[in-house]
């Protein structure tokens, strides 16, 4: 019993700092993909496991909790890669140490064979 | 007294973001900052034990207030929104 | 024991609800401002959690599951908008 929310208590403590480490992430990082990879990779895993916690505490909650991370979990990342490819697409800059970008080749090869 | 920090600390936030609304030179910021007075209300609102008013805004001003406003900023297209 | 754990927890969540903010009032783009705000969307996701674990109530869980759904539909609108055409 006493173990057993201890064990939540740690999992949803690891989850906030999962979280904190993601919203420090989002004012240190040095563009704007590199603050989406922190903010929504890093955010969704500190919310599923506080959730997580939360469930492990009190067994009576863990559906509702399932069901809260399932959504967190599908939605999130769709939300994270649409707004990424709307920011490529309007040409905001990537960082100076950036090495490829392989979406740009992708789009200027689709341009090439419409002209052929 | 945790509810009580907690409740000035996001009642100073939701204060400023207001004040952010109003001055915001981009209409788009405006838009964005009363979202985030409608998310941090909703917080308030189940601090003060009402999860139905905080469910109810967070569907309508977090969810809907946005999505509507974005849709007229894309009829419009003005050069400074 | 149990409960000092968790109210360092929501100092955590709220500390970086505030950091995520910071990057809202700053941010050079309006994309950087809707990251921050779906990151602070999905940080409110685990303080109403804890809310309602503090309050020892079930019902508070149904604004988190409402918010899960909503933040998505608001994101994909916006990034639609900044990427022409609705």
């Amino acid at each position: 019993m006493e173990i057993r929310m201890l064990i939540g208590s740690i999992v949803t403590l690891i989850g906030a700092i999962f979280i904190f480490l993601g919203a420090l992430g989002i004012v240190r990082m040095p563009d704007l993909y590199n603050r989406l990879q922190t903010g929504t990779k890093a955010s969704t895993l500190g919310t599923i496991l506080s959730i997580a916690g939360i469930g492990i505490i009190n067994p009576e909650w863990a559906g509702k909790a399932f069901i809260i991370i399932s959504f967190v979990m599908m939605t999130n990342p769709v939300s994270s890669h649409t707004l990424a490819r709307g920011a490529h697409h309007i040409g905001i800059p990537l960082s100076d140490k950036t090495v490829i970008d392989k979406l740009q080749e992708a789009e200027t090869e689709e341009n090439k064979e419409d002209q052929i | 007294m945790i509810a009580i920090i907690l409740a000035i600390v996001l009642g100073l936030v939701m204060i400023s973001m207001a004040i952010a609304a109003l001055t915001a030179y981009r209409v788009r910021a405006a838009v964005l900052a009363s979202g985030i007075v409608s998310l941090i209300a909703s917080i308030i609102y189940l601090l003060l034990a009402a999860p139905d008013v905080a469910m109810t805004e967070a569907a309508i001003g977090s969810g809907l207030t946005t999505i509507i406003f974005f849709y007229v900023l894309n009829k419009i297209r003005r050069s400074d929104v | 024991m149990v409960e000092i754990i968790l109210y360092i927890a929501g100092g955590l969540i709220l500390l970086g609800m505030l950091t995520a903010l910071w990057r809202f009032v700053k941010g050079p783009s309006s994309a950087d401002r809707i990251m921050a705000f779906d990151a602070m969307t999905v940080t409110s996701i685990a303080l109403i959690a804890l809310i309602a674990f503090f309050n020892n109530r079930i019902i508070y869980l149904d604004v988190a599951l409402v918010y899960g759904l909503l933040s998505f539909t608001g994101v994909i609108v916006i990034a639609r908008f900044l990427e022409k055409g609705l």
